[in-house]
């Protein structure tokens, strides 16, 4: 009996840590599905403002437009109907307010109760009308035609180039250079940091003897574990008023001041990752090239370095990783306008940041609250793929180490 | 003529005492076989002739060790110079993981010489020095993992004789190959010893008793008997070299 | 090799050697010298702020006066909840991998979203803990909904920490245990687990500097703009420290009147990460040593 119940909570035991072994690939699906779900919503919903509709004449052979063309008119940069497919007459605009130009207060009522014909009076006898108002105006009998606002698709929303989640009549939601932004910060970052994680991960593996090894790692740790809240801080105090007095520029939140922070952000993981890459070196093979009347620095260029090349790869893709992910210092220290970068002086923004900076303000539910979602989907992806990659070369590593 | 000498050699890692003062001299263009059980100080020995011992840390060393007549260990010596004169081929082939061409080539790579043509050459000769130029010579740009443990274990003595050294030393050079890639590699020390000074580590006796001229028996880091190979495997003085072998054959 | 060229190049390769090996000493040490820079720059103006009102104070003046003390108590509470969450089950977790998975493709797929959980940005933890905690399960803004984000940022440290710990054990404690006819399980528990135990707790104490610094994760899970109390249950919001030094240093009401707050408050984040690591160390150096002992 005892021992029946002794067998029995072994396998209760093992039970309840399969369960909490299985937790992070749990949790990990369960990212992707609330992540995909709400960031979907984007493609499925028009993306015109909730509640307003946009109105032709009859006549007009248009039935529906896309968000970017309905942004264009409303802009005035098409001024033709010819430009979308439709007749040689110029574009005319119509929203709620107009009507005053158009109409007497008589006509349209002391309490607005006649607002709905004037619209409908308008649309149904102006043919190169486009109009833009609450759809309550649009009762029964309405003289116009409605036209349908296609949805947003997934290659107008990473190609856009504008992002303007609040735009009226129609919310623009290009993410391309939210995507160039991050990657163009996060590329910078690596380049100032590679080289200087590499040479100290060199030093340490190879050059430094153990006391002084023992003092520059709890340092590098350090490094690592101070909150990126602080760096961006200290970005924000010193870097950024410093790049804005020696590049002589207006605003000192620039994608350069970003690079500094991350790239510093982004040394102890390429330093501590490429420092085990090349402890691994065999030994025997270091001691062969020494053997042969080669310096300690040949023996590290020709045969630590290539052997560990694909460790330092994997260092290197790692911290492109934690730079584009990282938010609050990138925030903080790059000033955030969503333009298409191109120098490293110019404000940038990022994915990580727009989020952090938008997701308090767009209501829940609502068409930026899902562009936002849809935004972190495009981040999990990249650090999705960064990881996989870093985990395919690892293991290829090895495997090849077993010949 | 003695081409090394060591006089009272002393070397410690931390509290061990690995050696205990030994003075031996080894003759050029000879065969040396250092024999004795596991931890007895042989290896680190041979270690002490291209200052491999120096990659340890907290290693002591005193007493003299000289090469062709200098002190190794004096201050001002170059220790990549020295390596160049005194080869290496350790206890598992370790070749480096590029071509059987440039494995060969390294040492002379390294040592700064640029000549395409001289390489070629001499690559060519420094295989077939070691025998294995027949086998390789249609495969020279492949990998040398590629090729056996044994024919691993030529190149890494070809790559040792690339930069002409005059003394090779040699690890237990076949403690992890089979008979038949030992008895090559065995016929290759004998062809060799009439240019170059071969001191060998091996754990073998009967290895040792075919391939050296001498043989010094190493016990608890102290240099118990050296003396004609013949002399020592049948007439020993000592005791417990008479133990160590007899134990061994028996 | 021709004789003339030989000191020559035998001096070049000696030239290049310390060259580089100069260059990659002087490059290391600037990295120290960034740290030195931050942590000296931080505690040069931070030391100013601080003051014993200063930790136990409630912000006053549109927070350009008084203190951070309800910030720091929010720190706390989040710290404790999400070590509650992510400990037990990151250890846990840790121990199946460790001891109890088979080779193969589940261990495999295990520690490879392990990992990938590992990667996911900070920012993204918090669009989850939102739609997940906040919206889905009704938590609200609340301790609650931000331990529970921050836990799961800290569980693949945990998970990882506890792997290394035990694996750093060797093979025969088990097989003598095992030996002596106990189970797995008592093996784990009486033998393995406590020698591992010293490693573990250095993990944790390290994701404790982790967790305490996060931002993303607690914008939209937890964190309070202003909110001079203390909270009275998980469903509380709470300030915290580092999202009121955001506040403070970037959209505060008076961003220059509040900058003396703002270096204090980084200097008390700061102090808990040194804290932390220094803590850690003194703890590997400890049961390292006693360890070697034995």
């Amino acid at each position: 009996m005892r021992r029946r119940f002794a067998k029995f909570f072994e396998k209760l035991i093992e039970a309840a840590l399969l369960v909490s072994g299985t937790f992070t690939s749990v949790i990990v699906l369960l990212i992707i599905l609330f992540l995909f779900n709400e960031g979907a919503g984007l493609f499925r919903e028009s993306p015109v403002e909730k509640g307003s509709v946009v109105a032709l004449n009859r006549a007009n052979p248009i039935n529906a437009l896309s968000p970017e063309e309905l942004k264009n008119i409303f802009d005035q940069k098409i001024v033709f109907w010819k430009s979308l497919g439709g007749t040689s007459d110029s574009i005319k605009l119509f929203r709620v307010d107009d009507v005053a130009k158009y109409y007497t207060e008589g006509q349209i009522g002391s309490n607005f109760e006649h607002l709905d014909s004037c619209i409908s009076d308008y649309v149904g006898k102006t043919p190169n009308v486009v109009a833009f108002f609450p759809k309550e105006y649009a009762k029964a009998g309405f003289k116009g035609k409605l036209v349908t606002i296609k949805t947003i698709t997934i290659g107008s929303f990473v190609s856009g180039k504008e992002w303007f989640p609040t735009a009226q009549p129609v919310a623009q939601m290009g993410v391309l250079s939210l995507i160039l932004g991050t990657l163009w910060v996060s590329l910078a970052a690596i380049i100032f940091a590679l080289p200087l994680g590499l040479a100290t991960a060199i030093y340490l593996a190879e050059i430094a003897d153990s006391r002084v090894r023992n003092i520059l790692k709890p340092l590098i740790e350090l490094l690592a574990g101070i909150p990126s809240v602080v760096y961006g801080f200290f970005g924000l105090i010193v870097i950024v008023p410093l790049i804005k007095n020696v590049f002589g520029l207006d605003v000192g939140e620039t994608a350069l001041a970003g690079s500094i922070i991350l790239g510093i952000m982004a040394l102890p993981t390429i330093i501590t990752i490429s420092e085990d890459a090349l402890r691994n070196t065999p030994r025997a093979m270091k001691e062969a090239s020494l053997a042969l009347g080669a310096t300690k620095w040949q023996t590290i260029y020709k045969v630590s370095i290539p052997y560990s090349a694909s460790g330092i790869t994997a260092g290197a893709i790692l911290g492109i990783g934690r730079a584009i992910g990282e938010t609050m210092a990138v925030l903080m220290v790059t000033g955030n306008s969503a333009i298409i970068p191109h120098s490293l002086l110019q404000p940038v923004r990022t994915i990580p940041a727009t989020i952090a900076a938008e997701l308090g303000e767009a209501a829940q539910g609502g068409l930026h609250y899902k562009a936002l979602f849809a935004l972190g989907c495009i981040l999990f992806v990249i650090t999705f793929f960064i990881n996989l990659s870093v985990e395919f070369i690892s293991s290829k590593r090895k495997g090849e180490k077993h010949i | 003529m003695n081409k090394i000498e060591t006089a009272n050699v002393n070397l410690h890692y931390g509290d061990f005492h690995a050696l205990k003062g030994i003075t031996m001299s080894i003759q050029e263009n000879s065969v040396t076989a250092l024999i004795g059980p596991s931890g007895c100080g042989k290896s680190t020995y041979l270690r002490l002739f291209n200052r491999m011992n120096d990659l340890i840390s907290n290693v002591e060393i005193t007493g003299d060790v000289l090469v062709e007549g200098k002190d190794i260990y004096e201050r001002g010596v170059d220790v990549d110079e020295l390596r160049k004169k005194v080869g290496m081929v350790f206890q598992k082939p370790n070749p480096f993981p590029k071509t059987i061409y440039e494995n060969v080539a390294y040492g002379l790579r390294v040592n700064g010489i640029k000549d395409k043509a001289f390489i070629e050459e001499r690559v060519e000769r420094s295989l077939h020095q070691a025998a294995l130029w027949e086998e390789v010579k249609d495969k020279l740009k492949k990998s040398a993992f590629e090729l056996s443990g044994g024919q691993q274990q030529r190149l890494c003595i070809a790559r040792a004789l690339a930069i002409e050294p005059t003394v090779l030393l040699m690890d237990e050079p076949a403690s992890a190959l089979d008979p038949l890639s030992t008895a090559k590699i065995e016929e290759l020390i004998y062809e060799l010893k009439n240019k170059y000074t071969i001191i060998i580590v091996t754990h073998n006796m009967q290895q040792a008793g075919r391939v050296s001229d001498r043989t010094a028996f190493f016990y608890m880091g102290e240099l118990i008997e050296m003396d004609e190979t013949k002399m020592i495997f049948t007439n020993p003085k000592n005791l417990r070299t008479q133990n160590y072998i007899t134990g061994r054959f028996g | 090799m021709k004789k003339p060229d030989h000191i020559q190049i035998r001096r070049k390769k000696q030239r290049r050697q310390s060259f580089a090996f100069w260059t990659f000493g002087i490059l290391s040490f600037s990295i120290v010298a960034i740290l030195i820079v931050i942590l000296s720059f931080i505690l040069f103006h931070g030391v100013k702020a601080i003051s014993w009102d200063f930790i136990t104070k409630m912000p006053e003046d549109g927070m350009t006066k008084g203190g951070i003390f309800p910030a720091i108590i929010g720190t706390l509470y989040l710290v404790a909840g999400s070590m509650l969450f992510a400990f037990p089950i990151g250890v846990m977790s840790g121990i199946y991998i460790n001891e109890y998975a088979r080779e193969g493709f589940i261990k495999r797929f295990i520690q490879m979203m392990t990992n990938n959980l590992a990667g996911v940005p900070s920012i993204v933890f918090g669009l989850f803990g939102m739609s997940l905690f906040v919206n889905k399960l009704k938590f609200g803004d609340s301790i609650l909904a931000g331990s529970l984000t921050l836990g799961l940022l800290a569980l693949p440290v945990v998970i990882r920490t506890t792997e290394e710990a035990l694996r750093a054990i060797d093979n025969s404690f088990r097989h003598g245990s095992m030996a002596l006819g106990s189970s797995k399980w008592q093996t784990t528990k009486r033998v393995v687990l406590p020698m591992a135990f010293p490693n573990i707790i250095t993990g944790l104490i390290l994701s404790i500097g982790r967790v305490s610094g996060e931002t993303a994760p607690i914008l939209f899970t937890v964190a309070a703009y202003f909110l001079p109390k203390l909270p009275h249950s998980i469903f509380d919001q709470v300030m915290a420290l580092p999202y009121h030094l955001y506040v403070i240093s970037t959209s505060g009401t008076n961003i220059e009147a509040s900058r003396s707050m703002a270096y204090g408050t980084a200097l008390v984040l700061i102090v808990i990460v040194l804290i932390a690591n220094l803590l850690a160390n003194a703890l590997r150096r400890y049961f390292g040593k006693k360890v070697k002992m034995n």
